[in-house]
């Protein structure tokens, strides 16, 4: 079973602080890490190749020091990463098409599998969008996953209903977080991980040039005017309080 | 022209009003698309509320495939030569939108909670950084795929004496390589957060399943009656069931009163609730972000705190 995991960096959005004057967050300076969910991908590849054997593959979209983000998931099980050295200009758009061109170039593939989100921004665009180009089922929100040896079932969280959806290789799919435990390399793993091979290949390589379709003209900052009013007293005095404030606001009627 | 589409009804009817304000600046109209059955009652109501024009695409499809209902659109979107597309951003047409987009090499933002034209432009505003900043987008190429979420906008009044034209065509469906064995309806008895005006919601501050009546308790007395939860609650330990779950993944709510009890404040769970009127926090770490996005808070145990506060609030309620 070959498995494709998309991984994406991203800025630690638990780390960030918002600029109390502009409102607006602060990138510079903020950590970088593998998107959450990503993890959960790797996760779930690394149980699929124990079933089946196999290989894992990781391909990233992003600048030159992602390979040591991509170390991190090599140390957790994966074979061998793929860095797509990204240009400054990059849309959802791009990021896919470099991500099915690397796929297509990879060749052999049963699954790609990708977090159902990426934590900084969080559209979900990516799986299905990859699934399009490359022309493949999309399984997505994956809750769990049971990969058989010419079919694979998953049963898929789609917010009111569960869905269980099965598919033939190809496939992609999209995990959520709640699908496994990311495993925590050891020390042993991460230094074997310094010998597995990182390949980087160069947008220009892939395709021919591509324009964004759609352009982040402004990042703003959300206002969030709230009144801080804390009551840390005795507690029958803070619950009168908030009790009396509540009432000046109307909401008890 | 404007082309608008949900597998959900009242979130097709939301948007609407955008799509057809959009058509109108552009000088164009506004089309609603049904996929499945023919349902003329469905096409009127959709007319009613401000649909220039409404296009069946009559198939044979049971359930919701994203797969197969990408590849009628796209036919739609030819057939139409539509320019802007809206979507409903519930999870499916999120995963309609993202594939239709790669089958079409199209720009695509998911989640706009802001859509209008600048410098004759679609620019759309979307959350990003887990509720820490909004970003705005601009499209510079057609057609440009954009998904709403409920709520974001209200439907237009109904005006019956408002006509459209109703077209039909009947479609193949593409073969696809995978197919739905089972659909489920998550139990979800008549909780919905969203429509919500008063919330009284749950996290990690409380020990055990048990003590989750002290919420509802207190939500009931509130005449609120809805409680809602972080993520924890609802993904981790499954002590309410998902309708409950606010936050960046789970349902965005507006009540008129939020209180957030033993819920931390991570950025995850703000930005399903920021948009609260008011915001009351309960919690005994003084330090504990959500009193930042609090107006009112109390720092204390929280089994200490809501029995008094409950019983407080009945008194004054009479």
């Amino acid at each position: 079973m070959n498995i494709i995991v998309c991984a994406k960096q991203v800025v630690d959005v638990s780390e960030m602080k918002v600029d109390s004057k502009t409102k607006k967050p602060i990138l510079q300076g903020v950590p970088q890490k593998i998107s959450d969910i990503d993890k959960n991908a790797i996760e779930e590849a690394i149980k699929i190749k124990d079933k089946h054997g196999g290989k894992i593959t990781v391909v990233t979209v992003g600048p030159s020091d992602a390979k040591e983000r991509i170390k991190e998931l090599l140390a957790m099980g994966a074979d061998e990463g793929v860095l797509i050295s990204s240009t400054d200009k990059y849309d959802y758009r791009i990021v896919s098409s470099l991500l099915a061109e690397a796929i297509k170039k990879i060749g052999e593939y049963d699954i790609v599998l990708c977090g159902e989100a990426s934590i900084d921004m969080f559209s979900g665009q990516v799986g299905p969008r990859v699934a399009g180009l490359l022309n493949i089922p999309q399984i997505t929100y994956a809750q769990n996953i049971n990969a058989e040896k010419d079919k694979t079932v998953a049963m898929r969280n789609m917010g009111d209903k569960s869905v269980t959806t099965e598919s033939s290789y190809p496939v992609l799919i999209t995990v959520t977080k709640e699908i496994n435990e990311p495993r925590l390399p050891s020390l042993m793993q991460i230094l074997g991980a310094a010998n597995k091979p990182i390949n980087e290949w160069s947008a220009g390589s892939l395709t021919k040039e591509l324009q964004p379709k759609v352009e982040t003209i402004e990042l703003k900052g959300i206002p969030m005017q709230r009144k801080n009013i804390v009551y840390k007293d005795d507690v029958d005095d803070s619950v009168k309080k908030l009790v009396d404030s509540l009432a000046k606001e109307g909401v008890l009627r | 022209m404007v082309l608008v589409f949900s597998d959900n009804k009242n979130l097709s009817l939301e948007l609407l009003n955008k799509g057809s304000e959009l058509a109108k600046e552009l000088g164009k109209n506004v089309t609603a698309v049904i996929i499945g059955e023919s349902d003329d009652g469905l096409a009127k109501e959709y007319i009613s509320y401000g649909a220039d024009k409404v296009f069946i695409a009559e198939v044979d499809i049971d359930s919701f495939e994203a797969e197969k209902y990408a590849g009628i659109l796209e036919k739609v979107l030819k057939e139409t030569g539509a320019e802007i597309v809206l979507i409903g951003s519930n999870k499916n047409g999120k995963d309609l939108a993202s594939r239709l987009a790669g089958r079409l090499d199209a720009g695509c933002v998911i989640d706009c909670t802001n859509l209008y034209l600048k410098d004759k432009k679609l620019t759309v505003e979307r959350v990003v950084y887990s509720g820490n900043a909004i970003a705005v987008e601009q499209f510079n190429s057609k057609p440009s795929i954009v998904t709403i979420p409920s709520k974001v906008f209200d439907p237009l009044k109904k005006d019956d004496k408002h006509s459209g034209d109703i077209v039909k065509k009947k479609f193949d469906v593409e073969k696809s390589a995978s197919k739905v064995l089972k659909v489920q309806e998550m139990q979800t008895g008549d909780v919905n957060v969203e429509d919500a005006e008063i919330i009284v919601s749950c996290g990690r501050g409380f020990k055990s399943k048990d003590d989750i009546k002290l919420v509802s308790e207190l939500a009931e007395v509130l005449k609120g009656k809805t409680v809602g939860c972080s993520r924890p609650i609802a993904a981790d330990l499954k002590w309410l069931s998902e309708d409950h779950w606010i936050g960046l993944s789970g349902h965005k709510v507006k009540p008129k009163l939020y209180v957030a009890v033993g819920i931390s404040g991570q950025i995850q769970h703000i930005a399903g609730m920021r948009d609260s009127s008011i915001i009351v926090a309960i919690n005994k770490d003084p330090e504990a972000l959500i009193f930042k996005s609090a107006d009112y808070g109390i720092v204390g145990d929280l089994y200490e705190v809501l029995p008094k506060l409950t019983s407080m609030v009945k008194d004054k309620m009479g």
